[in-house]
């Protein structure tokens, strides 16, 4: 059985059927590529996974737990439980513009912990869980590269600051699967490279990741699947060798060669 | 008449002004906030019933909404009229609530959807979200703009006359009648222009001090 299965997922807006019937599965510590021309479904179906769109049709289950099945009813507080297992970063990077950096990353833990918790905390019990999470975010917020940044606002930083500080806001809440919907479509081509060498760094740290890309060299070098989408459906899934070197679909030939192009210019 | 003797006829004048102010405020900034959860109800009919009392307050005048409060109640149900200076406070408390509620509906909406979006996916719930998340950013928005429907509020105040309720303007203008001299107009009017500038100077200040971020 696969760490992630996701079986049959089908997702419409009123009359636009947006995904039509998506079926893969990963490994544990695989990084996973999609790429796909724009309005293919990139973007809804990492929603589906993150919970942020429910499925009208399917199921995702992971390490064997079924975490959704379209035709099952979940409570706000389930959809919370089960969203936990998925980070998502988001293209426009969406950090907190009122909270430093810190702050940032340690908000949604200290919520969590502190003021979810089902037990009374004592305020020794707190001060010594937010000492935990701020040195965890520490330790997350250098790994990444922005130590010097920690009591910086996010309008002070760059694109690609404030993109590895919403990397780093993910990785606070220790999920299982890391998504990223287009990390670096919203930078400037100079700031691409720095977000991209710490997504390389996470997956020689064997984090399991699901990358929706359009940089092509990325998708190549850094994954070891990748999912080309067409329609809302899959329309190739391969190694990158397979999907770059060998395509089968007439779809990934010609979609392919146009972002070769674009490229070269 | 003498500075003192002016003074001492206005003050009662001054004490009615202040009341009129105050008490819409503390009334209107909350109730506001409930027009507001009414008008971006996801129950339609609870959000049209909302939207349309806010858009015929706002489409008519307080002048107006001053008087129908005052004899509305007897000419209609035939009831006992509200003491005058109860009907004024309920028609401002009503007329700025609804203005304020559009304010706040305006900032609650500016926020981006990504705010919300990124708190739901790092697991927080949805009382969280706007508390920890929004709220902030939704004051910051609109410091500004609550800021100059205060200070309109602040000159709104004189139209308490109009159900002979003796505030400030009234209260001057009786003294000129009676004595022929003008200038207890110009002493009012500077006490205007005072009141509405050290609440200009507070606004400025909580501008400036939500300013440490930008966006
Ligand atoms: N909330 C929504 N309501 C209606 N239509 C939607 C909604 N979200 C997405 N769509 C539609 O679904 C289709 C797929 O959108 P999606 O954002 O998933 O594409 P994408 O592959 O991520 O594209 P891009 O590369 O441009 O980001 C588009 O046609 C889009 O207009
Ligand atoms: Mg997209």
């Amino acid at each position: 059985m696969a760490f992630l299965e996701v079986k049959n997922i089908f997702k419409r807006f009123g009359k636009t059927e947006v995904l039509k019937g998506i079926d893969f599965s990963m490994e544990k510590g695989e990084v996973l590529a999609i790429i796909g021309s724009s309005g293919s479904g990139k973007t809804t179906l990492l929603r589906c996974l993150n919970f942020l769109e429910s499925p009208d049709l399917g199921s995702i289950v992971l390490e064997g737990e079924e975490l959704f099945n379209a035709e099952q009813k979940y409570s706000d507080r389930e959809i919370r439980e089960k969203r936990l297992h998925f980070g998502l970063v988001f293209q426009s990077f969406n950090l907190f513009p009122q909270y430093t950096v810190l702050k940032n990353v340690c908000l949604a833990p200290e919520l969590m912990r502190i003021d979810q918790s089902e037990k009374k905390l004592s305020r020794a019990e707190k001060i010594q869980i937010r000492k935990e999470i701020e040195e965890n975010a520490r330790q997350i917020l250098a790994s990444v590269g922005l130590s010097d940044k920690l009591m910086n606002y996010p309008c002070e930083l760059s694109g690609g600051q404030q993109q590895r500080v919403a990397i780093a806001r993910a990785l606070a809440m220790k999920p299982v699967i890391l998504c990223f919907d287009e990390p670096t479509s919203a930078l400037d081509p100079e700031l691409t490279g720095e977000v991209l060498k710490v997504i390389r760094e996470l997956k020689s740290s064997d984090r399991t990741m699901i990358i929706v890309t359009h940089e092509m060299g990325f998708a190549r070098s850094a994954a070891d699947k990748v999912i080309f989408m067409a329609d809302g459906v899959i329309e190739e899934y391969g190694t990158p060798d397979e999907v770059f070197g060998n395509p089968k679909s007439e779809k990934t030939i010609s979609f392919l060669e146009k972002s070769l192009e674009n490229i070269t210019g | 008449m003498s500075f003192l003797e002016v003074t001492a006829q206005l003050a009662d004048g001054f004490l009615t002004t202040l009341m009129i102010f105050g008490i819409t405020l503390v009334g209107a900034l909350p109730l506001g906030l409930l027009i507001t959860l009414g008008s971006m109800s996801k129950v339609k009919p609870i959000k049209w019933v909302f939207k349309t009392f806010v858009w015929i307050i706002r489409g008519t005048p307080l002048m107006l909404q001053i008087i129908l409060v005052f004899f509305g109640p007897g000419l209609i149900f035939g009831a006992k009229a509200l003491p005058r200076l109860v009907a004024v406070i309920i028609a401002f408390i009503i007329n700025y609530a609804c203005y304020f509620s559009e304010i706040y509906r305006g900032g609650i909406e500016s926020i981006p959807k990504g705010q919300y979006e990124a708190g739901q996916v790092l697991g927080m719930t949805k009382t969280q979200i706007f508390f920890k998340v929004v709220l902030f950013q939704v004051i910051k928005r609109i410091v500004p703009p609550m800021g100059n429907e205060i200070i309109t509020l602040v000159k709104d105040t004189s139209l308490a006359r109009v159900i002979a309720v003796v505030e400030l303007v009234k209260a001057a203008e009786t003294i000129v009648a009676l004595k022929s001299i003008i200038w207890p107009l110009f002493y009012v009017g500077a006490f205007y222009l005072l009141f509405s500038g050290i609440l200009s100077v507070l606004l400025n200040l909580a501008e400036k001090k939500l300013n440490y971020y930008q966006g």
